[in-house]
């Protein structure tokens, strides 16, 4: 018998993007968002989550890498009824890198 | 300014939104809703007998009439129980608004009596949802639920209301308007010019239809297309109905049990034209080795499935029916003879075979049997397993939302509360639903739930006393090692139904089985038909998972 397999999902060795999301701020947000990048086993190396302004919206910086399925990990975000909208940036955004110091 | 309690003010926004049956069961957090909806002179409650039950009797109630249905449960396992139903709604994009009870606000993360948190559980297996906080969001939660459940891709909505917003009062000045669903997206006219052209220039086209033809009401536009361009035209589980069974350009259902025929037509097509489906391994077996050959023409909704499991040529993200009305008038009107007769031959040479179809003793034969003795209005709905299989294969569809079966999830017990549904939505027409005892005993406390409501709901039960398609795949392919397939008992399904007022027949013992079967189904309100079938009847043809489709067994 010939059984499923899927392909195995290499992500190292893909350069890295940043993703920059606006979304409507309240407690859900960050489930909606970390579960969709969970279920569709695609990997977030780094997260970063603000209010602004007003507080009823917030930014999330997501580092991810710039594999095939980038494309649809985006369109599945803009489905969400929370995400606003979604902007990519290449990895040479300094958002994650000048966060690095915490992390060492 | 009218004064009103959070679970008055959800009556009134269902009713305002013109729901007029939900399907659930009281608890203790869902109370003051319930409470305030007894008061309701508009809405009628089906007290069904699990959640479960409650969530596929609303899916009947939508996938018959494409508006959003209700069902209702408490907190904890009352909302843990509908979890299969709502996530079977958003696989097979079934729009429906589901109302949860919760512990009230100042107990929620204390691991309070039947608290779970059903808003984390359900994030993965709904369009979206939501805790309400306060009375006064309600205004604009139950109104934005109806309208995510019905636009674009439908799906379902949780709406999970803590006790004390339900018994918080709220002013309320102005109801909000009932809620409709939201524009299509714009089309691309140059990208439909382009799948017109490439339909046009095409020598071996196939046409592929799915739910979302379905859902967006475009059969008959879908029929038209396939008719102007010569287009022979499959189906996946989702989509049949579609298009009649017995259209000269119908080549039936594709994928693992579909024809062969069907298949090979596929293998040689040099463009698909897909339209509302997504490319379900179900349906395309092995996805590098399905139409090598096709160009593919992409047109959904969702723009998330377009491109991801196989490449478009020309992906069109549009609502099905609007794209269907543009690209018409661009595609010129052609016999394509020679493809067409080419599809023929491979209809002739491999054709779909019903062993048995004369005898309403064997599986087909029983299938033909209730088809014969019905006419297109009766609504025909299933539960997952080889009875679902060969319905699907052989019962003659002629018209969309006919055919009611769980397609993505693949819900075993979904067919008796989803035809009850069916029945409460449509009353008139006579509903079937095909059953094998495996399913049938995961949603059977819902024949009190039917006796109750006296509904035209005729139960075909297609008894082999196993998990048939288990059976199916241990025989083989794990070297006939039957383990936990067969049961070693069998209960007494005629009693059974007796016992909770449903009338019965059993085929088994009728002299003419096929008159014992007419009358059953010609006579009005709820009835079991009990028949027999043999257990080492199996699926044909069948692609093995993870196999190419034209790597069909059997058949």
């Amino acid at each position: 018998m010939i059984e499923q397999v899927a392909d195995p999902l290499p992500q190292a060795g893909y350069a890295k993007v940043v993703l920059e999301l606006d979304v409507n701020n309240h407690p859900g947000v960050m489930s909606h968002i970390c579960n969709l990048f969970a279920r569709r086993a695609f990997n977030v190396e780094g997260i970063l989550c603000m209010p602004v302004s007003d507080g009823k919206r917030s930014r999330i910086w997501l580092l991810v890498f710039e594999d095939q399925r980038l494309e649809q990990m985006v369109r599945q975000l803009e489905k969400l009824e929370d995400v606003l909208n979604v902007r990519r940036h290449g990895a040479e955004h300094e958002v994650f890198e000048r966060l690095e110091g915490f992390f060492h | 300014m009218m004064q009103m309690t959070g679970a008055q003010l959800m009556v009134r926004l269902l009713e305002r939104q013109g729901v007029r049956t939900v399907a659930g069961i009281p608890g203790g957090a869902i109370l003051p809703f319930y409470d305030a909806l007894s008061g309701s002179e508009q809405i009628h409650h089906v007290l069904a007998r699990h959640e479960q039950g409650a969530g596929f009797i609303a899916q009947g109630m939508a996938r018959v009439s494409g508006v959003p249905q209700v069902c209702i449960a408490s907190s904890g396992p009352g909302a843990t129980n509908l979890v299969t139903a709502i996530a079977d709604a958003c696989l097979d994009s079934i729009p429906m608004v589901v109302i949860t009870g919760q512990v009230p606000q100042a107990m929620i993360g204390t691991d309070a009596f039947q608290e779970v948190d059903i808003y984390g559980i359900t994030v993965p297996i709904t369009k979206h949802n939501f805790l309400v906080r306060s009375a006064r969001d309600l205004l604009e939660v139950v109104p934005d639920a109806f309208r995510i459940a019905m636009s674009g891709r439908p799906g379902p909505v949780l709406i999970d209301v803590p006790k004390d917003v339900q018994n918080q009062l709220v002013e309320v000045a102005d109801f909000p308007a009932p809620a409709v669903a939201d524009p299509a997206p714009q089309l691309d006219l140059a990208a439909v010019e382009l799948a017109a052209k490439m339909i046009n220039e095409a020598e071996q086209p196939v046409l592929y239809l799915g739910g979302g033809v379905i859902n967006s009401g475009a059969a008959p536009l879908a029929a038209q297309l396939a008719e102007q361009a010569g287009l022979p035209t499959t189906m996946t589980l989702m989509a049949l109905g579609a298009m009649p069974m017995d259209h000269p350009l119908s080549i039936g259902m594709l994928g693992m049990h579909g024809a062969r025929y069907t298949n090979f037509v596929l293998e040689e097509a040099d463009l698909l034209v897909c339209v509302g489906a997504r490319f379900d391994d179900r349906a395309i077996g092995r996805a590098a080795q399905f139409c090598p050959n096709a160009k593919i023409v992409h047109i959904d909704i969702d723009r998330s499935e377009l491109h991801k499991i196989k490449s478009a040529h020309v992906a069109i993200h549009a609502n099905v029916k609007c794209a269907l009305e543009a690209l018409l008038p661009r595609v010129q009107a052609t016999l394509r003879k020679r493809w067409l007769s080419h599809v023929d031959s491979l209809k002739t040479r491999f054709p779909m075979q019903f062993p048995g179809q004369d005898d309403p003793r064997t599986h087909y034969g029983l299938i033909h049997a209730v088809a014969a003795a019905l006419d297109d209005r009766a609504i025909v709905a299933t539960d997952v397993g080889q009875h679902q299989m060969w319905v699907a294969q052989a019962y003659p569809f002629r018209r969309p939302r006919q055919w009611l079966t769980s397609g993505g999830l693949g819900t075993m017990g979904f067919g008796l509360p989803t035809a009850i549904g069916a029945a409460l939505a449509e009353p008139d027409r006579t509903v079937v639903c095909f059953t094998g005892d495996g399913s049938f005993k995961m949603n059977i406390q819902e024949l009190a739930t039917l006796a109750e409501e006296g509904l035209n709901v005729k139960i075909v039960l297609m008894n082999n006393n196993a998990l048939g398609l288990v059976y199916q795949q241990q025989t083989l392919f794990y070297g006939q090692r039957l383990f936990a397939s067969k049961y070693r008992t069998e209960p007494d399904f005629v009693k059974i139904a007796e016992g909770f007022g449903v009338p019965a027949v059993d085929l088994d013992l009728a002299d003419n089985p096929r008159a014992a079967l007419a009358e059953a189904l010609h006579r009005p309100g709820p009835c079991l038909i009990h028949a027999t079938i043999d257990r080492e009847q199996f699926v044909y043809p069948m692609v093995p998972p993870g196999a190419a489709n034209t790597e069909m067994i059997g058949g």
